[in-house]
């Protein structure tokens, strides 16, 4: 616990530093634009660099209690503001665009976690989000090309089951290894994936191109100023995201079923003595990931480009699992950190545009770093199920 | 060996007890599972040949079976020829006496062998891993810091001779996987945080390091592309024979190396430490055995393998550094480290395995076969692998006389 802590101050630390450079390094009296909101950056970087260095002190005298992923959010948040409107100084970004590409960004990365939450909160470690995306993302776009867009959503989150399903006999029937066992299908979807794609895709150009889900406000949320088009003018995947947040929060926290779930990834012996089935319940929490998974990897085509391309999942899959430890095995937690996670990925790309002189390819690679400190300081240890990696044998 | 046993193993032929040994050892699952993952392999290539569907469609089905056979077995053939060169070429070239055919003939099976010299590393890299206990699926970033490392002593450490170049260049490979080792073994040992996790997490950082290190401080200076600089002459791997064979010294250093792992986790007390807290971390901990120390240095041993994969690439046979150059030996390493059941004979092996599929894979491209087939086929024969009940029961095998089946790390948490 020490050396969280100690890993924390260092954070909080070079978090306060990092601002005041910040605010050394940026010329005064220049813009920072949103819809119509401008002001001048030095400042406002002052105030916050001052806000970030109080809640630093205050940890620091404090120490280190319940309250210290909340500053840190907070302190993060204001770090993360400031270095934008040092980065478009004298120039303008479309503070709206960004939080709106931040949600469509986040989709897959928030149903990658919730697919791995099912599944770990019922005992069973999975690598293979990624896989059962690639798979899809594949099938819901050949089936989408030839029947229509509702068909193709339906046969991806097939697809993914199938997989999950393949995954939970190697894992729950022969007791494998479940790292390897996810090892596996990842290995196998993105081999048949790429296979199917070069073999048949290129050839008949018409089999991928099965068009978008376009994206539809929704009546009377939408006309909220500033945060309506950001939530609510979208595709249905981010509707479905919102969704299943709140549905599994529900339905894990809140029900029988969800109670049994988590029962069986906590302490399966308790569970198979009060009668729950452990493998049938792990089977069917494993089925019900995989499918999100495959919900999730149509994002990728319906909801996004249309088309399928190799590996275009691109990592995303172990983003949401990080997202998911980063989040504390929780459906809030998880969605947080996706959000998290999108906004990075939105940034970055808006960066690119702008041409700051700071190398995307550091910031990039922050939301990583990120999931490295928290693991190994603020999570640290025993949040996670008790029994998950462990197959269940009865006595 | 009990009384009984031996009376029961007398009383049999001596074919039944030649192959009752033969159906409990256990090599043979390694062996079929190979044999089932290419068959598996084929089937997929026959079953998606579109024009034995068109046939199927026009009603010819058995002319549409045969030439959906008639493409698993050309496949096949092409997977051979790419890999071991074709006899019929070979033969013509030894007859015509022309040193540049010959070399051409012999140059797809010395590839393959080129093609193996990573996976060596790599798989030993893992391999080493999962004798400790520890699921590296770094290898891939380790491989990509030992190659950053080492192309960059390569080009910009100048006037030294070849015999000092080179292994410092090796040994700058080796250090830049291993720090990226270091880092999630510290954490792991330290905090306890998962090194899956972690390993994944410092893939992705050592993939933008990269991209970064090549748009930037590692660009060749008249270019716009992202590529290193050469490395100089003095810092490349030699190689046996003239172009186009590219055969090199790093397939010997390879072979080394997996002999030195050998001997450092067999013959060593240190390697003695390691597989103990592999094997029973709680009776390592009993036994007075520093698992923190182990732990740790599990991880930059094997991150510095990894780095060997990478330094061997660049200097063997790249010359230089290129973004995404290594298409995923590190991942594949997992497959072949199973495969081998970390072992590093077994691993050297598979390598010598992977490669020549990887290098025929090649040759099979030209018949229209996506090159991803190698990757189907390496799942198939790590379920069949991982989980040796699927084979013992396709096969009618029996059970393994004493279990060798090794538990790996199970989940994210402290343990």
């Amino acid at each position: 616990m020490a050396l969280a802590l100690g890993i924390w101050a260092i954070f909080s630390r070079s978090l306060e530093t990092g601002t005041f450079t910040t605010f050394v390094m940026t010329p005064g009296g220049s813009e920072f634009e949103l819809p119509n909101w401008i002001f001048s950056t030095l400042p406002t970087l002052n105030t916050f660099a001052m806000i970030a260095f109080a809640f630093g002190a205050y940890q620091f005298i404090k120490g280190f209690g319940k309250r210290t992923n909340l500053i840190l959010s907070i302190v993060v948040g204001l770090f993360v503001f400031s270095f934008l409107s040092w980065a478009t100084a004298e120039k303008s970004i479309n503070l709206a665009g960004l939080l709106k590409g931040t949600m469509v960004r986040a989709v897959p990365i928030a149903l990658g976690a919730f697919a791995a939450m099912i599944n770990e909160r019922a005992g069973i470690v999975n690598i293979a989000i990624e896989g059962k995306m690639l798979a899809g993302a594949l099938v819901s776009v050949l089936i989408g090309s030839l029947t229509n867009l509702w068909i193709g959503l339906i046969a991806a989150i097939i697809v993914g089951g199938l997989l999950a399903w393949v995954h939970g006999i190697l894992s729950i029937k022969y007791k494998t290894d479940q790292i390897i066992s996810s090892t596996v299908i990842l290995i196998f979807a993105t081999g048949l994936t790429s296979f199917v794609s070069a073999r048949f895709l290129q050839k008949y150009q018409h089999l991928n191109s099965s068009g978008i889900f376009h994206s539809f406000p929704i009546p009377i949320l939408s006309e909220i100023p500033f945060f309506g088009p950001i939530l609510f003018d979208h595709n249905i995947f981010v509707y479905a995201m919102y969704f299943f947040l709140f549905f599994l929060y529900f339905a894990l926290f809140q029900t029988r079923w969800g109670l049994r779930l988590r029962s069986v990834g906590e302490h399966p012996k308790a569970a198979d003595t009060l009668g729950i089935d452990v493998n049938k319940t792990r089977y069917m929490a494993v089925i019900l990931s995989g499918m999100m998974g495959g919900f999730a990897g149509a994002y990728f085509t319906l909801g996004s480009v249309g088309r399928f391309d190799e590996v275009m999942t691109a990592g995303r899959g172990f983003i949401g699992l990080a997202a998911m430890i980063f989040g504390n095995w929780s459906p809030f937690g998880s969605f947080g950190a996706g959000l998290l996670f999108g906004f990075a990925d939105s940034l970055a790309s808006k960066l690119a545009i702008l041409g700051v002189n700071i190398s995307s390819e550091f910031l990039l690679m922050t939301p990583y770093i990120a999931t490295m400190i928290v693991l190994a300081g603020v999570v640290g240890r025993g949040q996670m199920p008790a029994a998950s990696g462990q197959p269940y044998e009865k006595e | 060996m009990t009384n009984k046993e031996k009376e029961s193993k007398n009383n049999k032929s001596s074919i039944s007890v030649f192959f009752d040994e033969v159906s409990r050892s256990s090599w043979l699952v390694p062996i079929l599972a190979i044999f089932s993952g290419l068959l598996v392999g084929g089937l997929i290539v026959m079953f998606t040949t579109d024009e034995m569907y068109i046939l199927i469609g026009d009603g010819q089905i058995f002319e549409g079976l045969s030439l959906g056979f008639r493409a698993m077995v050309d496949s096949f053939v092409a997977l051979f020829t790419g890999s071991f060169g074709s006899p019929t070429k070979i033969i013509a070239a030894l007859q015509s006496g022309d040193d540049l055919l010959i070399r051409r003939a012999f140059n797809p099976f010395l590839e393959s062998f080129v093609a193996s010299t990573p996976y060596i590393f790599a798989g030993l890299a893992v391999a080493l891993g999962f004798k400790t206990g520890l699921f590296n699926i770094g290898a891939e970033g380790q491989l990509f810091m030992g190659a950053i490392f080492s192309v960059w002593v390569g080009f910009a450490v100048k006037g030294l001779p070849a015999i000092i170049h080179i292994p410092l260049a090796l040994l700058a490979g080796a250090l830049g996987g291993a720090i990226w080792g270091f880092i999630p073994g510290w954490l792991k040992a330290k905090t306890g945080a998962h090194e899956v996790i972690n390993t994944i997490m410092m893939n992705y950082v050592a993939f933008r390091l990269s991209e970064y290190l090549l748009r930037g401080p590692l660009m060749r200076p008249e270019t716009f592309t992202p590529v290193s600089p050469m490395i100089l002459e003095s810092a490349e791997l030699p190689r046996f024979f003239e172009s186009p064979i590219r055969f090199h010294l790093g397939f010997f250093i390879a072979l080394f190396v997996a002999w030195l792992v050998y001997w450092f986790m067999f013959k060593t007390k240190w390697g003695f430490d390691l597989r103990t807290v592999g094997a029973n971390p709680r009776a390592a901990k009993y036994a007075g055995m520093n698992i923190v120390r182990s732990t740790i240095l599990a991880m930059v041993l094997s991150g510095a393998l990894a780095g060997l994969a990478g330094a061997n690439e660049v200097l063997g046979v790249n010359h230089n550094l290129a973004l995404a150059f290594s298409s995923g030996y590190g991942f594949d390493a997992i497959a072949l480290a199973l495969l081998g059941k970390s072992h590093p004979f077994g691993v050297v092996l598979s390598a010598i395995l992977f490669g020549f599929l990887r290098n025929g894979a090649i040759r099979m491209q030209i018949v229209g076969i996506p090159v991803d087939i190698i990757t189907i086929i390496q799942a198939m024969v790590i379920i069949f692998i991982a989980a040796p009940a699927i084979v013992r029961s396709i096969y009618r095998l029996k059970e393994p006389k004493e279990s060798d089946e090794q538990t790996f790390v199970t989940s994210w948490g402290a343990n």
